[in-house]
């Protein structure tokens, strides 16, 4: 082979003295910064597996002489966070919720901790801005179906709605009038007509007038003679322009043919109390929460989370 | 004769038990690919028994000259017209993907087109149809020009040449139907895994057959990134494969491995497909096209020994960085952070030996846009061979990981790095394939160049800056110690950057339809009248570029 060698004019090296079809390569040695980088990023990683977990053993790996952990370090963390929030959150905890008004600095935490709790919790159904979609509720409006006040949502939120095998939870069913053959089709038509009168999406006709002795026959029960609703049903005003499942006359014959039976977890099932109330705080915080009932007492209000009859008697009188 | 009838007779065996499979499923998509099988084998069978030598017809479409040099080259013409046609299939599905996820009605409303039946349509269709093809393509050219032989076993070569392509078409179209053993990269099922195998085991005796024929003294460096690659992916797809179909007459299986053991088999297998499909294979491709092309030899053999053994035994430990802070052990997460940091300089070993190859001909980055496509693929490949080992320290870690700054990361290695040297191979191999004096342009070379190049640079600062947005907002606490963002707001704060990702790869799949319609004229024979690529001004003397002013003004005088 030797006798192949030869010095590569432009860079004055010499080959290796092999060639593969015309490619012939140079002895060129390593250049000294690479090598040298190699060495120290080989030490390096030598050095780090002594100071951390590395080396697997026969029963476990060796620990590496920092003591440091994934979960230790995770531990740590969450420890001075915790340490951190601990006093505010005990002073949450001890605050009734209709007091926390009183309190800004404790309002202002609470109210914080519900938005975060908020955001990985509830924004599914309704929404990052809490404004709610089809079937679920905007939070952000004065309209509220079970109560607003802030004693009346952390109920709901405790609860939960139509929770099966939960007796505390907000529940009532409307009939499905259409599907259950209690009406017949003509006099959905007619209800139907007599909701988008109430409601001012459409003057009165014959059909609302008939559809007047349907809905005083069988709506008047949850939805009130006026047809302004009863939150002791979490049953919709139905005169206003919002509309859960929506106003048009194809949405509202649905409903009533089909009912409908919207659902929320118990959330005081799932979450520390302590964040419950946060979250009660900030949906009540978002624009629509309402002022605690005149007539509601200390007694009355330590006795809401506790009392769904209190709690909505409560409701039908600030109505 | 008697050959003949039993090889006939196979595939009709073939066929009669893909029938059986279809009579017995009761899985729609499986009962399409059980169709497809049995129609395959038995047109090989009949075009094995016909009279007309159909492969000959078929060569004729493309021109093929008939072949009378010493090399087995047949496959090979085939190779470079599906490398070009599976690119473009590969980067079409991904502009389409990147379009989904800017906008959502795109996925069409049918299951066939959501973004989770086409994503694996597009890593599958780039990785191992377009750069699959490609690395058969090209080692077969470089083994046997490399080796001063012919082919071994020349039928096996066409086994694994169109057994490869019929692996492509039944994942593609297992993908599309819904069938998937949900491992990333390895997303085919029991039966599909089963014929690669085969497939794959072929391609290796074609590939040792033909080193040990050689009529060469040495192996070049060339073929011993090949070897590796061939024989560590068959080592990794049967490891990671292994698993139990819940019948013959079902697509679904069950893995051998569970919970954090199947991650970690997973991403041994992930990032090894990463170290030696792309990295190995495609630096085997690099160091016979880049001292051609360049027409220098190679700037270092020392250099070239070390980084392949180091390369060699550092990256297959390396995968536990994909699992960090995750339910793998501590020390194995460790373990996998310091093999990727030793990595970094057995990577860039491959880059200095191809760049440093120009020593004594860097003009030519001035002159000839494939050596600047094939600086363009080193320069790529060095970038991402040094973001990968910063990206696998655990700090760096737990900002970029789950977020599009792994995206940017893969693409910046497979767009610039993977797609440039293949293009550069591509265009190198065409006519000297087709006995062709040129390219049919080489101005249209130089426009794919910088198409590809500015959508690159697109793709990846967009995915960048969106990355690292989406983890520093990710871990967002405001002062009272909460999250801040919604993971809602943190995708609709995404949607710029995927327009601008989506805008690199129109400029990306435009050069490579440039590619494409050059490559198809110059198979046609046809060379487009055109004035030479500009010359820079150039002072000899000095030896670098004139200013322009300075040149009109020297020319002036």
């Amino acid at each position: 082979m030797a006798d192949q060698r030869r010095i590569d004019e432009p860079t004055g090296t010499e080959t290796v003295g092999h060639e593969w079809d015309g490619i012939e390569e140079l002895d060129t040695p390593m250049p000294r910064w690479w090598l040298w980088t190699f060495y120290i990023c080989i030490a390096w990683a030598i050095g780090y597996t002594v100071l951390y977990p590395a080396w697997p053993m026969l029963n476990s790996a060796t620990a590496g002489t920092f003591g440091w952990s994934s979960r230790g370090q995770l531990d740590k963390e969450m420890k001075a966070e915790q340490d951190r929030t601990a006093p505010i959150r005990t002073a949450i905890d001890a605050t009734p919720i209709e007091e926390l008004s009183n309190r800004p600095e404790l309002l202002k935490a609470a109210i914080a901790g519900g938005q975060a709790a908020f955001k990985v919790h509830c924004v599914q159904c309704h929404g990052s801005g809490a404004a709610g979609s089809k079937g679920y509720p905007n939070l952000n409006d004065d309209d509220w179906l079970w109560g607003g006040d802030i004693a009346s949502i952390h109920y709901t939120l405790t609860h939960g709605i139509r929770q099966p095998e939960h007796d505390l939870t907000r529940f009532s069913q409307m009939p499905a009038f259409g599907r259950d053959g209690i009406l017949q089709p003509g006099d959905i038509n007619d209800v139907t007509a007599y909701v988008r009168t109430i409601s001012g999406q459409q003057p009165a006709n014959a059909a609302s007038k008939r559809g007047s002795a349907v809905f005083a026959a069988n709506c008047v029960a949850c939805h009130n003679a006026d047809g302004k609703g009863n939150r002791d049903f979490g049953a919709p005003n139905l005169t206003d322009a919002i509309w859960l499942y929506g106003g048009d006359a194809t949405a509202i014959a649905q409903t009533v043919t089909n009912s409908r039976y919207g659902v929320m977890p118990a959330w005081g099932a799932r979450l520390d109390p302590t964040t419950v109330k946060m979250l009660a705080t900030y949906v009540h915080s978002l624009g629509g929460g309402e002022a605690l009932p005149a007539a509601s007492n200390a007694a009355a209000a330590a006795a809401s989370t506790a009392d769904a009859g209190n709690t909505q008697e409560v409701n039908v009188a600030a109505k | 004769m008697e050959s003949l009838l039993l090889r006939s007779g196979a595939w009709f065996g073939v066929a009669l038990l893909a029938l059986v499979a279809f009579i017995q499923t009761t899985e729609p998509a499986y009962a399409v690919h059980m169709a497809i099988i049995g129609v395959t084998a038995l047109l090989v069978m009949w075009v094995g028994m016909a009279k007309t030598d159909y492969l000959a017809v078929l060569n004729g479409w493309i021109k093929a000259p008939v072949d009378e040099s010493r090399y087995d080259d047949d496959l090979i013409r085939w190779g470079v017209i599906l490398t070009v046609f599976w690119g473009c299939v590969g980067f079409l599905v991904g502009l389409f993907i990147a379009s989904q996820l800017a906008f959502p009605a795109l996925n069409l409303n049918l299951e066939y087109t959501t973004f989770g039946r086409l994503r694996p349509l597009h890593t599958s269709a780039v990785i191992f149809a377009f750069g699959g093809t490609a690395l058969i393509t090209t080692s077969y050219y470089i083994v046997q020009r490399t080796c001063r032989a012919r082919l071994a076993f020349p039928s096996l070569a066409r086994f694994v040449f169109w057994g490869y392509q019929f692996f492509i078409l039944l994942a593609a179209t297992g993908y599309v139907l819904g069938i998937t053993q949900g491992k990333e990269y390895a997303e085919p099922e029991w039966y599909v895994d089963l014929w690669l195998t085969v497939v794959w085991v072929a391609y290796l005796a074609v590939f040792v057959g033909t080193i040990v024929k050689r009529s060469e003294p040495h192996i070049y460096v060339a073929n011993w990134f090949l070897l590796s690659f061939i024989i560590t992916v068959a080592m990794l797809h049967v490891v990671n494969n292994l698993s139990m179909p819940i019948s013959l007459y079902s697509s679904k299986s069950y893995s051998l491995f569970a919970g954090v053991q199947s991650a970690l088999t997973q991403w041994w297998y992930g990032h090894n497909a990463v170290g030696f499909f792309l990295t190995a294979g495609f630096l085997g491709m690099m160091y016979y096209f880049v001292p051609k092309q360049a027409e220098r030899p190679v700037y270092s053999y020392r250099l070239s020994i070390i980084h392949f053994w180091s390369i060699i035994f550092l990256y297959i430990w390396a995968g536990p960085h994909h699992l960090h802070y995750t339910a793998l052990p501590d020390w194995a997460q460790t373990l996998g952070m310091v093999f990727s940091i030793m990595l970094w300089m057995p990577s860039w070993g491959g880059m200095i030996n191809g760049l440093m190859t120009l020593n004594g001909a860097w003009d030519k980055i001035r002159t000839d846009p494939i050596i600047r496509m094939m600086v363009m693929a080193l320069a790529f490949y060095g970038m991402s061979t040094f973001e990968g080992p910063m990206m696998s320290i655990k700090a760096v870690n737990s900002l970029s990981h789950y977020t599009d700054w792994t995206i940017g990361h893969v693409h910046s290695g497979a767009l610039g790095w993977n797609g440039m040297i293949t293009f550069g191979a591509l265009y190198y191999m065409t006519p000297r394939l087709w006995n062709r004096d040129r390219l049919y342009s080489l101005r249209m070379v130089n426009w794919h160049f910088w198409l590809a190049t500015l959508g690159i640079v697109l793709y990846a600062s967009s995915m960048w800056v969106a990355g690292i947005m989406q983890g520093l907002m990710w871990r967002e606490y405001g002062a009272d110690g909460y999250l801040v963002y919604a993971f809602s707001e943190v995708v609709s704060a995404m949607f710029p950057m995927y327009l601008i990702r989506a805008a690199g790869g129109v400029m990306y799949l435009g050069g490579a339809l440039i590619m494409a319609y050059n490559i198809a004229m110059t198979i046609a024979g046809k060379y487009r009248e055109e004035a030479p690529m500009t010359e820079t001004p150039y002072d000899p003397a000095k030896d670098r570029p004139v200013v322009p002013a300075v040149a009109a003004a020297v020319a002036g005088e």
